[in-house]
């Protein structure tokens, strides 16, 4: 059973349509990292499994149970940092995690501690006094500190500085070797390349990939960099050869991933002097949904 | 003069913010000053009822206290000065300190000082954009007063030296918000130590008012009575005023120089490292959140009580000679007895006061809603009800609590001013305890909205102010009976004086519980966020 399977999910706003047919699956024990765009629907859907927004369609199950009929049981088991932190203007930070660790049903004393230090949180400054940053560290550290299963964490490093992301990311290989489940919604690509097994990409309200790292570089062009004995010609007829750039007897070029056999020998016989090639990184699949995104608004100006 | 460098932009930026509070401020001011010459000028027609008024206020220890002294007695002008002069000056300085404040640190803590201050500002510009505004607003007002007391037919010096009485407690009060926002590093803690001096200098007139009238003398507010409106305008007080802002004044300028931006002179204080052991309920947090503003509106109310109920017993003697003011009270208080016809209308105004803190109260729910500071307790094991709930049980016995002290503090004040405490404090604090049932009704119906329509939730606002008015205007306009009832208010048996049933109490208090249930069902069922 997953930690999270949603299938289908619908939610809609008025006559905004904010999750359009959403798939997700987290396998327990796993980081599984949830990327999209700005507004695509990463915020509406970890307010659905929350239980705070209701789906108008679709399955939802979190923890084998319904967000929204079995918050009670539920909420004991999962902690949530929310994407933007406020806090209470006059309770202190220390008051703000003791506060949600009870609420949440218990929390690790020696862990809170160590939290504090690693994290550099100041707990007896007031709510109102804390920068963007630290409000985020209480969440965190109000979250990492509780005893539960699921962790589900809504960009929880937008305002850490580089320093303090590098103490996040060892806290969350930590949670990770404790065997805890970790949603990680985030916008910063060499985080969820460090710390998810896999992702899942949504735009629009709908799924648009998903799986594990690895298998998703196979549904993506490999580049190659050649320097060849012989300046080529023909290539960019090539089925499978995209974005050709030739420079005299060198050439760049990507390549799908069924062509790489093909096209590897067809630079063969026009004599490889040196060849490096390289996966795709996740900025790069990433930013592939963005363009289409951005191309297929530019192609359809008026649609709407 | 390049430390001012933009404050001409910053002024009119501000200008556009404030452009619909100034002016709400400016209305309802001028309309109780208009309202008061021109009833005055009906109730007390006659020489015989000025001088008979004004001889009773002479003798009455706590109008003395609350009002000061009738300077001249024999013209409205004069009633109307004791009336207004000294409430409207502190209410001109409270509504100075909100400008200022609001235009100084309250900008600064929320960080648009600092976007303002990398631009080309001189480093006196927003202190003095926050006060050039306020004292426009001021300067605006007693413009204003001054043709509303001209227009009612009042003479000209004396409306003159009134206007000034104002700007003149706005000047000073502005100087002193300008230092407390120095001072302080959060919005909250500069407009209450400026109260703080506020309160202090009404209190002081009090003081001397009741008492040795050289304490006055030390009170702003005092000055604007001893300015004597309508009563041999006495010019050089104003000196006072000027020489008085001016030397706060520098004392923020100075500060402005000392200190860096976002920073105070006071140190916010720190907050304990882990929570108290009974912080753990979502009412333990509400009680945290909410104890301030159930401690303000208890002094408030205490205070009340206090007055009224020290004024009661020699309320005949007050409105002796004028039988329209005693028409309007025992038409408000709708028994026959002057004294117990004051003592309803005391209870009914206490019972609406009581009806806007639970209000307030409930509708803090929506705030934690929209702050997005709901998010994180619903994401931990308490549940929607819960949560309201927790709000909900505050409003609810805060308003029993404000009700019970402003009744005690009332029956007490009276029960010793008519040597008769045993009979007079269980009656006065039973007719404000009455109120509780109309309290509740308001309440859930602002619970109702906020589970219903949330965005709407503010309307609960409306519903109590329909109430208010209906309670003010419905008696003397003899409003139709149907539209007296849809108001809960009108439901509670008038005590002291009336009979009292529990039928009208029970039916309130049902359809309360009732209106709220259908909220928190609705609360249930709704997205929250």
């Amino acid at each position: 059973m997953p930690a999270i399977d949603i299938q289908n999910l619908v939610k809609t706003f008025g006559r905004t349509q904010a999750l359009n047919g959403l798939d997700l699956s987290v396998e327990i024990g796993e980081v599984h990292g949830f990327l999209g765009p700005n507004g695509a629907g990463k915020s509406t859907t970890i307010r659905v499994l929350l239980g705070l927004l209701r789906a108008d369609s679709g399955e939802v199950r979190l923890l084998g149970g319904d967000p929204w009929r079995d918050i009670a049981t539920l909420h004991r088991r999962l902690a949530y940092v929310p994407g933007d932190v406020t806090l209470w203007p006059n309770l202190s930070g220390g008051e703000v995690i003791d506060l949600l660790g009870r609420l949440r049903g218990g929390m690790d004393e020696r862990r809170r501690a160590e939290l504090l230090e690693r994290f550099e949180l100041d707990p007896t400054k007031k709510g109102r006094a804390y920068s963007k940053g630290n409000r985020q560290k209480v969440a965190l550290v109000a979250a990492l500190a509780s005893d539960v299963e699921l962790l589900i964490l809504d960009e929880p490093t937008s305002g850490l500085d580089p320093l303090m992301e590098e103490v996040f990311r060892e806290c969350i290989a930590d949670e990770r070797a404790r065997g805890r489940t970790v949603l990680l919604s985030s916008h910063i690509l060499s985080e969820v390349e460090a710390l998810c097994e896999r992702v899942s990409i949504i735009r629009d309200g709908r799924t648009v990939e998903s799986g594990s790292l690895s298998e998703l570089r196979h549904l993506t062009r490999t580049s190659i960099t050649a320097e060849l004995d012989t300046a080529p010609d023909g290539l960019a007829r090539h089925p499978g050869v995209h974005d050709l750039n030739v420079d005299g007897t060198t050439v760049r070029l990507e390549v799908d991933p069924p062509q790489l056999g093909d096209v590897l020998g067809e630079l063969t016989k026009l004599g490889v002097r040196s060849l490096a090639s390289r996966p795709p990184t996740l900025e790069e699949l990433f930013l592939r949904h963005y363009a289409t995104d951005a191309s297929r608004e530019r192609s359809t100006p008026e649609a709407s | 003069m390049t430390q001012l460098l933009g404050t001409n932009a910053l002024v009119q930026l501000g200008m556009r913010r404030d452009r619909i509070m100034i002016p709400v401020w400016l209305y309802a001011l001028i309309a109780v000053v208009a309202s008061t010459g021109y009833s005055y000028g009906r109730l007390y027609d006659t020489r015989a009822a000025r001088l008979g008024f004004a001889s009773a206020v002479a003798t009455n220890g706590s109008t003395l206290a609350f009002y000061g002294h009738v300077y001249n007695a024999d013209s409205i002008g004069g009633l109307t000065a004791w009336r207004l002069s000294g409430i409207g000056a502190a209410l001109t300085a409270a509504f100075t300190v909100l400008l200022v404040v609001r235009h100084t640190r309250a900008d600064e803590e929320a960080g648009r000082l600092e976007l303002i201050g990398a631009g080309v500002v001189g480093r006196y510009a927003p202190l003095t954009t926050g006060v050039v505004i306020a004292l426009g607003a001021d300067a605006a007002l007693a413009g204003l007063v001054l043709i509303a007391q001209v227009a009612v037919g009042l003479p000209f010096a004396g409306a003159v030296a009134f206007a000034l009485g104002w700007f003149g407690a706005g000047l000073v009060f502005a100087a002193v918000a300008a230092v407390t926002a120095q001072i302080a590093e959060t919005s909250r803690v500069a407009n209450g130590l400026a109260f703080g001096v506020l309160g202090l200098a009404y209190l002081l007139r009090a003081v001397g008012d009741a008492g040795p009238s050289w304490v006055s003398w030390l009170s702003p507010i005092g000055w604007s009575q001893q300015l004597r409106p309508y009563a041999g305008e006495r010019w050089w007080v104003l000196g006072l005023f000027v020489a008085l802002a001016a030397v706060i004044g520098a004392v923020a300028y100075g500060l402005v120089e000392r200190r860096d931006i976002g920073a105070g002179l006071l140190p916010t204080r720190p907050g304990p490292a882990a929570a108290a052991p009974t912080l753990r309920s979502p009412l333990a947090l509400a009680w945290r959140l909410q104890r301030g503003l159930l401690a303000g509106w208890a002094v408030a109310l205490l205070i009340y009580g206090a007055v009224i109920g020290g004024i009661a017993d020699g309320i005949d003697a007050l409105v002796q000679e004028s039988k329209g003011t005693r028409d309007i009270i025992t038409d408000m208080g709708g028994t026959k007895s002057l004294i117990d016809a004051f003592l309803a209308t005391a209870a009914g105004l206490l019972g609406l006061a009581a009806a806007v803190y639970a209000v307030q109260a409930v509708l803090r729910l929506r705030t934690e809603e929209t702050e997005q500071r709901a998010e994180p307790l619903l994401a931990t094991r308490v549940g929607r009800i819960r949560w309201a709930l927790s709000h909900v049980t505050i409003a609810v016995a805060g308003s029993v609590v404000l009700l019970a002290l402003g009744g005690l503090s009332a029956g007490l004040a009276h029960g010793l001013r008519s040597h008769d405490v045993g009979h007079q404090l269980p009656r006065v604090l039973g007719a404000a305890l009455a109120q509780l049932p109309a309290t509740w009704v308001v309440t859930a119906v602002a619970l109702a909205l906020f589970g219903l329509r949330p965005r709407a939730a503010p309307a609960g606002w409306g519903v109590l102010g329909a109430c208010l008015l209906l309670w003010l205007l419905g008696p003397s306009v003899h409003l139709a009976q149907w539209a007296m009832d849809i108001s809960p208010f009108t439901h509670i048996p008038k005590l002291p004086g009336s009979a009292f049933s529990t039928t009208p109490l029970a039916l309130l208090t049902a359809i309360a519980v009732l209106v709220a249930a259908a909220g928190l069902a609705a609360l249930r069922r709704r997205d929250i966020g």
